[in-house]
Order: C-alpha cells, then structure tokens, then sequence
C-alpha cells in the first residue's frame, strides 16, 4: 500500500478512536467539564498530561533543535522535565488540597482579591492563546505534509475534531482522548528512533545507542564532535552558547512549566492529594520516554545527513533528499558550479545559504536537477538549507522503513498537536465560564448556564484559534517560546508564595505579578519587535537572552513581593488558616466548586 | 490534631523539599551546566559525563526524585495521621 493510503487508513482510526471517547465521556456537570469530576486515576492522569504536554514542537521539532545545537540544545531537555520536580514538590498536591478548579481560582481566593483574580485571568488567556495558535498551525502542516491537502483544509479538520470531543466532553472528554493520544504519538515517536538506533548503533534502546559506536568502532559522538569541527561548526558535546545564558534559559523554562496553566489545571483532575504528588510522577516518566529519545534521535540524524550529503553529488542523492526538497525544508543552491554539495559552518567561511529566512522556489531546476531559488546567495561558502523539522519527519524515511512507519508519524504529530490544543483550549474556556463570569460577573448563574457557557466559551476559543492556525501573525512562533518565561515571571513566584508563607498578602502578590510581568514582557519586546538588530550578548542584561529572561523576572517577582508584603499589613486570619489546611492533605474531600 | 504536631509535620515536609531541591539542582544545573566543563573529562562509554548528564542523567534523577518524595511523604502522613481515608 502506498504511503499515502497508509496515512488515510491511521490517522482515519485513530481521529474515529478520539470520536469514539468523545460520545463515550459525555460531561454533565460543570464538575465534569473542568476537572473531569475530579475522578481520574493518578497513571492516567499522568499519561493525559504527557499528551497535553507534549505538543507539536515537542514531536517535530525539538530533536531537529538539538541536531543543531548539540550540547546547547540540552536547554529544552532539561527545562522541559525539571519543571515537573517543581510541580510535584512545591505545587501539585496543595493546589490539589486547595480543591477548586482554575489557578485564577487559587490567586483569587488566597489573595482575598478580584484584582490578583483578573489579572491571573489574564495572564492565563494570552499564554493560552499564543500557545493554542502555534497548536493549531501544527495540525495544518502536519496534514498538508503527509496527506498533501491544503494547510487551510487541514486546519478546519483539526478543528473539526478538537471541537467535538471539547465541546461535548470538556475535561472529561479531553483527558481520555489524551490517554489515547499519548499512545499514537510515543509508538509514533518510538518506532523510526529503535530503528535507527539498530541501524546506525547496532543498539535497539536509542538511549544508550547514542553513546555506543558505529560500524567502524568509533564513537558516534566523537565521530560528531571531529565532523562539526571538520566542517566548521561548534563541537557538538560542548556548544557554545554562554553558560549563563544557558543556566538562564534553563530555569526560565522549568519554572515556566511548572506555572503554565493548562499543565496546573491536569492536577486538579485527580481524587486525592497524594494522587496529584504520584501523577506528576507519572507524567514525567511518560514525557521523559520521549525526552530522552530525542538527543538519541538528534545524533543519529546529524550523522546521517552530514554522511548523506557532505560533498556528495547531488545527483547522486538518495530520494528522501529529493522529495523534502519539493516541501522547501531542504534546498541547496550549487555557488561553486561544482554539482557537489558544500555543508559548512561559521568557522569554515559558512553560514547562512542564502538571504531570506526561507527558500523561494522558482519553478525551474539546476543542471545537477535542483531547484532554482530567487533568494540572493550569500557571500559564504555553505551551499544547503536545512530545517530542523526534517530530522523527524523525514527519519522513516532515511531509514528506509516500510510505509506505515511514515503515515504512523502523521498520526503521531497530529496527536500532539491536537492533545496540546485541547487543554490549551479548556483552560481559556474555563476562565471566561468560571473566572470571569461565574466568580465575577454573575454570581448567581445556574448550574446548566454555565455549562453551556463553558461550551460556548470553548466553541469561540477554537474558532479564533482556527483563524490565528489559518493567518498566522507573524509573532506567533517567537511569542510561544515567550509565553514560559511569563508564566515563570507572573505565577509561579505568587502560588509558592502563597503556599509557603503565610505573611504573603494581596499588595505583595499583585505587585509582584505585575513587575515580573511588565518587566520580562518589556525585555523581549524590546529586543526581539523595536530593536532586534541590537539583540546579541553585547547589548543583553548580564547577557542573558529573551529566552531566559524570565529567569530576571521571575527573581524580580519574588523581592518585590517579599517587601511589599511586608511593608503593608498581613493577610486576614482566615486567609492564614487557609494556608495552614493546604498544607495537610487530610480532608481534601470533593473538589468543591463554591 | 493539635498545632505543634502539625508544625512539626510541616517542618519534616520541608526538610525533605531542601533535601531532593539540593539533588535537583546539582544534578542539572551543577553536573550539566555549570561543571559539565570538567566533567566532560570524564567519559561514560562513548558519552562525555557532563554532557550525559545535561540530555540524560539529570532527567532520570528528576523521575527518581518525585517517586521518592511520594514514598518519603505518603509514610509521613501515615505516621502524622493526615492521610486521606
């Protein structure tokens, strides 16, 4: 059967699977819609939050990131995991005892404040919101790649699908569909990286393949390490990005995982406390079986194509090279005429191909047969354009695995795109349902109307969603990486604090929140939107970059709350006592919702 | 139960927080980052240490450290009597 019958068949199954949960877990209270009636077991709650988790830049494009970087890429590694230590240990099971249903619920009512409430709403739609876009951009490529229909058709199919088991199940409907969706995507994930690891390795665990030798019983990361320096680029185990960049990043994307909204809300949908503590374990060991296979996926796929294409006739190529060609993530321009491909880095006179951040194909092709490009070449010696989506995507491929490996990955990428859609999408629709209208603009509304707001809610969310998938701002891919270091600069400091001292009182939290806020989001607008020619080491605070600039921000929130708090008087006697019982989980009973 | 009990539950809680934040801390950003340099020196197979720890090791210790906080409180709040049910 042919690739492309293969991927009509599975994402067909999988898609009827997702409708299938969807009519099964049909919502009938609010209780059900935002925390899945607070009733999930802890393993699959903990699979449910891998999936949402895990989003399409997880799937595609993170081990094509570390190809690139190498050591440096570790950032994400480490930043995407360490997170849950903190979640587990500082946040899950007191926000669990807290028992309501929204981290503006929390804000609201420890800090005795609609102000603290609004804000943390806020705060909690635009992380949302620039996330869920990237989600739903995901889900068009993915379709247009491997099923070759329009990006646009493709976003409206996501849409479609997402919308129906939302809007019917809210979190109930989600978390089961995500138990299923983590499933897709780890096999998907799993399958082209063991066997490229008995391909490349002789090694069928990619863990320990990466550190073993290839055919010619030399290390695979030294082979790297003398090939990067062969031609010019960084060494591949030491980077060379500055260490307190690298430190910065860091801490901004572990703490910003750990104060991501819809990551929070999955530890409300749990019975008890000690279930919320155990399911953050869980969750990280379903997310840490793919995030330890992908620096295993990025050193296989870097020796394979710098062995596949480095000075290589280019009509000698293998296929794959020829047909991600045609999608753009792949171009190479011939500079020196001489039919070979020329790969090199900074340091042997490389660089960027060509100028222009993309290829712009002119429909006629090279006396080798490549395609001509309209960009002006640059004045280096690097003639290939690479992006970092390939390395997965196109891994089945290279390693010549049967077709159904290849339609399995679609089916893999969509299910992370469409888990992390999901929960991206409750959260904003609880916030208008719950947080807004229920807690501040009517009080008194119904049970029934607010389940039907919360739809309604959800149902607008993926309409705009779907516009934003459909004309991207051109922001949206930087803003997203942003929206960590946001949420390390506004919440997380303020629910610690919270949790952990009693003295903390509303000044010190909105005060607090909003300097975090302000500064970080000032640091990167202006250095990444009104002066990015300025945005190198030279002209960056201590030389931290945006990226880790939550880090700052996040420190910043934590003084000012400290002193202002302790400047203005103490919090109410009962708010105190409510700090006191979060810290014992006895009692945790019902996630009550008033 | 009585204040000074739960105080006493409290401050054990957070000893072990400092205990396995110490360990998070040193295996990430001390072995990967700040002395992945000379650790580096080290070899582990075929993976230089400091830079095993920053794309693996320090990933397998964070799952090992949330098991063992969730062992290290469900005893204790036997042992206090705040356990749920």
């Amino acid at each position: 059967m042919s690739v492309q019958v293969w991927t009509y068949l599975i994402v067909g199954l999988t898609f009827a699977i997702y409708i299938g949960i969807a009519i099964w877990a049909k919502a009938g209270s609010t209780k059900e819609f935002y925390v899945a009636g607070a009733g999930v077991s802890p393993i699959m709650n903990g699979m449910a939050t891998a999936a949402d988790w895990m989003s399409a830049a997880s799937f595609i494009s993170m081990a094509g990131l570390i190809s690139f970087m190498g050591y440096d890429g570790s950032v994400y590694l480490m930043g995407w995991t360490g997170g849950y230590v903190l979640l587990a240990l500082l946040l899950a099971p007191y926000l669990r005892k807290f028992g309501k249903f929204t981290v503006p619920d929390f804000v609201g009512d420890r800090y005795y404040s609609n102000v603290a409430r609004t804000v943390a709403v806020i705060s909690a739609l635009f992380v949302s919101f620039t996330y869920v876009a990237g989600q739903m951009r995901g889900v068009g490529v993915v379709f247009s790649r491997f099923l070759e229909v329009d990006i646009n058709t493709g976003i409206i199919l996501g849409m479609t699908i997402v919308f129906f088991y939302a809007v019917l199940g809210g979190m109930k409907g989600i978390t089961y569909t995500q138990v299923a969706q983590y499933w897709v995507l780890i096999f998907a994930y799993m399958v082209p990286a063991i066997f490229l690891s008995i391909m490349i390795a002789g090694n069928a665990i990619p863990q320990f393949g990466f550190g073993g030798m290839g055919s010619d019983g030399v290390y695979l990361l030294d082979k790297l390490d003398n090939l990067h320096t062969e031609l010019g680029f960084a060494p591949y185990t030491t980077g060379s990005k500055p260490m307190i960049d690298v430190f910065a990043i860091t801490v901004a994307l572990m703490v910003g995982t750990a104060g991501l909204p819809h990551v929070i809300v999955r530890f409300f949908t749990v019975p008890k406390v000690r279930d919320a503590r155990i399911s953050a374990g869980w969750a990280l060991i379903f997310i840490a079986l793919l995030y330890t296979t992908a620096p295993a996926i990025a050193t296989f796929a870097r020796l394979n194509l710098i062995d596949t294409v480095s000075n290589q006739a280019y009509a000698e190529l293998p296929g794959w090279f020829k047909k991600w060609e045609k999608t753009g993530l792949l171009a190479w321009m011939d500079k020196n005429g001489d039919g070979k491909i020329q790969y090199l880095g900074k340091k042997a006179n490389g660089g960027d191909p060509f100028e222009g951040k993309k290829p712009e194909f002119t429909k006629e092709t090279g006396k080798s047969g490549e395609l001509l490009m309209s960009n002006k070449p640059t004045d280096n010696a690097n003639e290939l354009y690479i992006d970092k989506d390939i390395m997965v995507l196109a891994n089945p491929e290279i390693g010549r695995l049967p077709n159904w490996v290849i339609a399995l990955v679609a089916a893999g990428g969509l299910a992370a795109a469409l888990s992390t859609a999901a929960g991206l999408l409750l959260v904003i629709s609880t916030s208008v349902s719950h947080d807004l209208i229920k807690k501040q603009i009517n009080p008194n509304i119904s049970e029934k109307a607010e389940l039907m707001y919360a739809r309604i809610a959800v149902g607008v969310a993926i309409m705009i969603a779907g516009y934003f998938g459909i004309n991207p701002p051109g922001f949206v891919a930087e803003v997203v990486a942003f929206a960590f270091g946001l949420a390390a600069a506004s919440f997380f400091p303020i629910i610690i604090l919270g949790i952990f001292s009693k003295r903390m009182n509303k000044e010190g939290a909105i005060t607090g929140m909003i300097t975090g806020l302000v500064f970080t989001a000032a640091y990167i607008v202006y250095f990444k939107f009104m002066n990015p020619g300025m945005n190198n080491p030279d002209h960056w605070l201590l030389g931290i970059s945006p990226e880790g600039i939550g880090t700052v921000g996040m420190m910043i929130n934590f003084v000012v709350s400290f002193v202002v708090s302790r400047i203005t008087p103490a919090p109410p006697e009962e708010i105190q006592e409510l700090v006191d019982s979060l810290r014992y989980p006895k009692g945790a009973g019902e996630a009550s919702a008033h | 139960m009585e204040k000074a009990k739960l105080q006493e539950y409290w401050k054990i809680n957070l000893g072990y927080l400092i205990g396995l934040l110490v360990t998070w801390f040193v295996v990430s950003y001390g072995f990967g980052i700040l002395l992945a340099e000379p650790l580096n020196a080290i070899r582990l197979g075929g993976f230089k240490l400091g830079f095993w720890f920053a794309q693996q090791g320090s990933i397998y210790v964070f799952v090992v450290l949330i098991f063992v906080y969730v062992a290290l409180m469900n005893k204790l709040d036997k042992k206090f009597d705040v356990h749920e049910d």
